[in-house]
């Protein structure tokens, strides 16, 4: 339906508001890294190419997308798995497993922390001080977030019936699962993936109280010593998981299951 | 239990909580037959057919295929090609990647080129082989299920099950399709078994249609001796339009409307009954010497249905051809007799 001319300057003026709203702090965060220190005019990158010359920055980038990589690992080889193996087998079990799954949304992080942190003890003394141990705990804490995509996404198509049909093909669970399900679903595993990606690189509490130096925590700590490194390293973090997100596989993937749903 | 028989379903038996979904099934089907399994909702036919292909558990019975005891095997070891009932094609895969699929399989894994020139065959022989490269959400449901038809077909099933293929198609389409799959069947021979719950359907397509009823089989006959002699009254009643018609029995015939039927097997042997009479088996014509007055006339085609209000208050639907029915308007007086055929008679 084609909007009327009030009806289009109401839309522009909303896209207008969010936009300012949205990239107000962005601009402010590079306006701020960006100035020089004292009363000199112009502007300077030194907090940008300081990044760079911090060793600690890069470390804790690395481990970061360390854990990152494992935590996806785990959700593409563990979590995903798993809930297609319970909506297609266990269905009795769904409503338990998504309960078990929203947990860790109602448990405070302090909470968690306190939990595991004589388990972390323990790993630091006799496994590994790595950061990328966080992964199990990250692993856990998106589970709220992969299980909402991935149902949601296994609700949109008759998964039972194709997993079925390739059954009486020849296909065995395995290949059922790896090879149909997945795929028909691909568009709610990278959602589940990438929102998952982007709340493990955001991550400070825990990492901060289990004393391992992720990102979040580098940036923290770089705040305290110049406040213009730490917000470009936050700015640089930022843009490099709005990037992420915008290149989610969404839309056309979606529209070819929901229109084969529905044809 | 015949020792030809291709499939054997065998005492079937399956509970779902309360209810009875197979109570002790048996079914024997001839290499190359097409069996129709027709019944109202809930009466185990999918059961049946999901049992048939692996996807369904038994409490108990056996299952024999090609003289091999298949009760127990898993579904992707059985050989069977599936359609079922709500599109079921790979969306992320055209047309001939279905097809192609179980082909890839270990169980039926073929080179490349065979493979290809396999399903560029069957999507011929479904008549979309311009289709080959399209997505599913690019065809219509009828195109869906022809290429679903094309990939069960692709792996040279032992037993071709269909169940209700047509029923989420619109009327045309479906009728289409139906002889389309008849023809696709009679050229490629396989055995199969076709789950409806639409009777037109199953009488339109089958060698012979097995009718069930609350987890067993009540009939399994041809089309034509289903129709005209039934052994017994839900048969009687869920296939085709019958009349209950006051009836005496005995000797093995019956008097309806003053006229001597014999009865077929499975009616009362004596006393009085309901004789159950399909609509065309009435003889109506305008007569001085009346037993009834038309109540209603529907015109349909080559027919014209009489609703007829009979003296003794009963009421009903006969068929006679149009071209005989020109004085047979509403509230002519007329004189309804019965054609000389074996009726069922069921206690009154």
């Amino acid at each position: 339906m084609k909007l009327s001319i009030p009806g289009r300057i109401f839309r522009a003026f909303i896209i207008l508001v969010t936009g300012l709203y949205l990239l107000g702090p962005l601009y402010g965060m590079l306006d701020f890294s960006t100035k020089p220190l004292g009363l000199e005019g112009g502007r300077t990158l030194r907090a940008w190419t300081a990044i760079g010359d911090n060793p600690d920055v890069a470390s804790s980038l690395i481990a970061s997308f360390s854990i990152a990589i494992v935590v996806m690992l785990l959700v593409f080889l563990l979590v995903v798995p798993t809930v297609i193996w319970v909506h297609l087998k266990l269905p009795a079990f769904r409503r338990p497993m998504e309960l078990i799954c929203l947990l860790p949304l109602a448990i405070p992080g302090i909470v968690i922390v306190v939990g595991i942190a004589p388990l972390y003890r323990w790993i630091s003394i006799n496994v590994t001080e790595s950061p990328v141990s966080l992964s199990g705990v990250y692993a856990m804490l998106i589970l709220p977030y992969t299980y909402r995509s991935l149902s949601a996404a296994l609700d949109l198509v008759d998964v039972a019936t194709l997993a079925e049909a390739a059954r009486t093909l020849g296909a065995s669970t395995m290949r059922t699962i790896f090879g149909v399900v997945m795929p028909t679903i691909r568009s709610g595993i990278m959602s589940g993936v990438v929102i998952s990606l982007a709340l493990v690189l955001g991550e400070f509490t825990i990492s901060a109280l289990l004393a391992f130096d992720t990102l979040q925590v580098v940036i923290y700590l770089l705040g305290r010593q110049d406040g213009k490194i730490a917000v470009a390293v936050a700015l640089s973090a930022l843009l490099f998981v709005f990037a992420i997100l915008f290149a989610i596989p969404t839309t056309k993937r979606q529209r070819v299951i929901l229109d084969a749903d529905v044809a | 239990m015949s020792n030809s028989a291709y499939v054997q379903l065998v005492n079937l038996s399956k509970q779902f909580g309360k209810v009875r979904a197979l109570a002790g099934l048996n079914v024997d089907i001839a290499e190359g037959e097409l069996v129709a399994l027709l019944g109202p909702s809930g009466c185990g036919k999918t059961t049946a057919l999901r049992a048939l292909a692996g996807l369904q558990d038994l409490d108990a019975g056996q299952i024999i295929v090609d003289g091999k005891d298949i009760t127990f095997m898993a579904p992707n070891k059985r050989n069977m090609g599936m359609v079922f009932q709500a599109y079921s094609l790979f969306p992320h895969m055209t047309a001939r990647e279905n097809v192609e699929y179980g082909l890839r399989m270990k169980a039926h894994r073929t080179a490349s080129a065979e493979r290809s020139k396999r399903s560029g065959e069957l999507l011929e022989l479904v008549g979309l082989s311009t289709h080959a490269n399209h997505y599913p959400h690019q065809m219509s449901g009828g195109q869906q299920q022809r290429v679903a038809l094309a990939r069960a077909l692709a792996i040279q099933p032992k037993v071709l099950l269909l169940d209700e293929p047509l029923s989420a198609l619109d009327a045309k389409v479906r009728t289409q399709l139906r002889e389309e799959i008849r023809r696709i069947q009679l050229e490629v021979g396989t055995t199969t078994v076709f789950v409806t719950h639409d009777q037109e359907e199953a009488l339109g397509v089958a060698d012979r249609v097995g009718v069930m009823k609350q987890g067993i089989l009540e009939q399994i006959a041809t089309p034509s001796e289903l129709y005209e002699r039934p052994q017994s009254a839900f048969v009687a009643e869920f296939v085709g339009l019958t009349n209950p018609i006051s009836a005496n029995v005995s000797a093995g015939n019956a008097e309806v409307l003053g006229v001597r039927v014999p009865v077929v097997k499975g009616s009362i042997e004596s006393g009085k009954g309901l004789a159950l009479i399909r609509p065309e088996w009435f003889h109506v014509e305008a007569s001085s010497s009346t037993n009834g007055k038309i109540f209603a006339v529907s015109f349909l085609g080559s027919t014209c249905r009489l609703t007829i209000d009979l003296t003794d208050g009963t009421r009903i639907r006969a068929q006679v051809p149009s071209s005989g029915a020109s004085n047979l308007g509403i509230g002519a007086s007329v004189n309804v007799t019965l054609k000389s055929l074996p009726v069922f008679v069921k206690g009154a």
